[in-house]
């Protein structure tokens, strides 16, 4: 078995030598020399660790049942790339404010800017769903994840997409569409590792002993089938050449519009809000202790969301040659997107009924609760931005890019921190977390640098768009483009200080958590404890 | 009808039969979540998170 898949190792890093070899472009041969590379340690690995003595191989002893080796390589991992993302924001953050931190061309905005929003969305975010969902699926069914080692292949198949994806953007590879820039071979290898993953999670659903599947399942399994679905529409493309990065879309003009769209709306929608919405649904009730406020609620949300979502894309298209009707469907939906979001967030926000004064004593759940109240904030931000005449001062300008944060930083974010915050005491079975303290540290460094981050964008995206639409008497525009930037400025520095905040709380994180994994515990006064007057 | 395009068929599919059909199921589905009986089957049902901390052959 060892020496079947060390040879099939070997004869993939063969191909992939070949490719190199014969690439067309510099930059697939790099990527191929890169398989190649781990191919190569990957066989040599195998036989290494191979056990010739033919003995019976014992059976590891693990975790009571359940898998979580991946949810344990999948928290560092969300962990790790988090960082990474926030990082490369606050670095094209100050980019914008100063041009000349552009280092060309390797660092350019034009290669970063894509670098930071797949390394905090499908990276941050994406290992965060996995491996949530792994340790989700497993403890609402009764069931151990399916389909053996299959889950690692998932763990190390998306580390390897993100790595291609990551290098393909310094080094130019892209097609240049919105959250969808891999090229074409990268987009197959994750359509691969995507396929497998949804085999994991509906395999371990058929063998769960739970008859009823908890709702929180119901979210994560939409997220990887629209996801799934998307992935592969929008990525139709046909390549130049096999030994070649460049492809060209099967979409074009405004087709090729509305299904980019279509994808990267519900990528809001089943990436970072369905998928998220399945860890609010577990990971509130068990922090707070006590089950979700109400379940009808829940599965009247779910339903609800996957009815109207899908629908709402044409509304990044408001004006443009898109047919008037589709965009006012767009944002008709849009606007009704409204009622389930602000459903889900009182069922949310009401699990804590009864338990509100565990929110001066547990900064876990304060984390939870702030991020449902900016579900809530954004989910109200959104549709009111799809009205047409709103959409006419905010579009294209920096509004967007604030209300996009609001959503990400605060919503996905601070769900996904107070769910490593839960899972990793739990994971490495440790008596509780290093600290406290550093959690609320990091919750208010994170709230006070979203607050800064979006004020200063709605300021500047408004003056932005006002300046652009301001005509004088006889038509001719008061304002160049220049003198909106020049305005803009200062918006731009509080905006990368926000960022900077934001970081520093995940560095806390960061050190409280790998504290936590070493196993101390850090001596301190308890939150909410009356201190001893001096 | 013969010089419909397909995107006339379908456009016109889509806003009768295909609208009517999502509605009715989406309604169908409304009235699922509030089917009678269904208050002690949600609560029994909220309640897994709880259940299975511990895995159990």
């Amino acid at each position: 078995m060892a020496m079947a898949q060390a040879g099939l190792l070997a004869v993939i890093a063969l191909l992939a030598m070949l490719g190199a070899a014969l690439a067309h472009d510099s930059q697939f041969a790099i990527h191929m020399g890169l398989i190649a590379i781990i191919a190569l340690c990957l066989a040599i690995y195998r036989l290494r660790t191979m056990d010739v003595s033919g003995k019976a191989i014992p059976v590891q002893a693990d975790d009571g049942g359940y898998m979580d080796g991946p949810v344990r390589y999948g928290t560092i991992a969300t962990l790790f790339w988090g960082l990474a993302g926030f990082l490369v924001g606050v670095l094209i953050a100050w980019q914008l404010a100063f041009p000349e931190l552009n280092l060309e061309p390797y660092l350019n905005f034009s290669r970063l800017r894509p670098l930071h929003t797949s390394a905090v969305i499908f990276a941050f975010g994406g290992n965060a769903l996995i491996c949530t969902s792994f340790y989700i699926v497993q403890r609402t069914s009764g069931a151990r994840l399916a389909l053996g080692n299959a889950a690692w292949f998932v763990f190390w198949g998306y580390q390897l997409f993100i790595v291609l994806a990551a290098t393909g953007y310094l080094l130019g590879v892209t097609q240049s569409m919105e959250y969808a820039e891999p090229e074409w071979y990268i987009d197959l290898w994750l359509t691969v590792v995507w396929v497998v993953y949804l085999a994991v999670f509906v395999g371990t659903l058929l063998k769960r002993k739970e008859p009823h599947i908890y709702v929180a399942n119901w979210f994560f399994l939409s997220f990887i089938v629209t996801v799934a679905l998307l992935h592969v529409v929008n990525n139709l493309a046909i390549p130049v050449s096999l030994l070649g990065s460049k492809s060209y879309p099967v979409f074009s003009g405004v087709q090729g519009a509305l299904v980019q769209w279509w994808y990267a709306h519900n990528a809001v929608g089943f990436f970072l809000t369905a998928g998220f919405l399945g860890m609010m649904y577990y990971f509130v009730p068990k922090q707070v202790n006590r089950p979700v406020y109400s379940y009808r609620l829940s599965i009247v949300h779910f339903w609800s969301l996957i009815f109207l979502y899908i629908w709402a894309g044409p509304h990044h298209l408001h004006y443009t040659a898109l047919p008037d009707w589709a965009q006012t469907l767009g944002m008709v939906f849009s606007i009704m997107l409204w009622m389930p979001s602000w459903g889900g967030m009182i069922n949310g926000l009401m699990t804590l009924s009864g338990a509100w004064d565990k929110l001066r004593t547990d900064p876990i759940i304060r984390m939870m609760v702030i991020s449902i109240a900016f579900y809530g904030m954004s989910t109200f931000e959104g549709p009111m931005m799809s009205i047409k005449a709103v959409n006419s001062l905010s579009h294209y300008t920096d509004w967007t890019i604030g209300h996009v944060h609001s959503g990400a930083l605060g919503w996905n974010g601070m769900i996904s921190f107070g769910a490593i915050y839960f899972l990793v005491p739990k994971l490495w079975n440790r008596e509780r977390l290093y600290s406290l303290r550093y959690v609320n540290w990091h919750f208010w460094l994170a709230t006070i640098g979203i607050v800064l981050y979006a004020s200063s964008m709605w300021v500047s995206g408004i003056m932005q768009g006002l300046m652009w639409r301001e005509y004088d008497g006889l038509g001719f525009l008061i304002y160049s483009f220049a003198e909106s930037m020049e305005a803009m400025h200062p918006m731009y520095i509080i905006r990368a200080l926000g960022g900077v905040l934001y970081l520093a709380g995940a560095l806390i994180m960061a050190f409280n958590i790998w504290k936590t994994i070493r196993g101390d515990l850090r001596q301190e006064i308890p939150m909410g404890a009356i201190q001893a007057a001096e | 009808m013969s010089d419909m395009t397909t995107y006339d068929v379908m456009r016109q599919f889509a806003d009768s039969w295909g609208l009517l059909f999502m509605t009715l199921v989406f309604v169908g589905i409304l009235a699922w979540a509030f089917r009678p009986g269904s208050r002690t089957r949600y609560r029994d049902q909220a309640d897994i998170p709880f259940k299975y901390e511990k895995f159990e052959d």
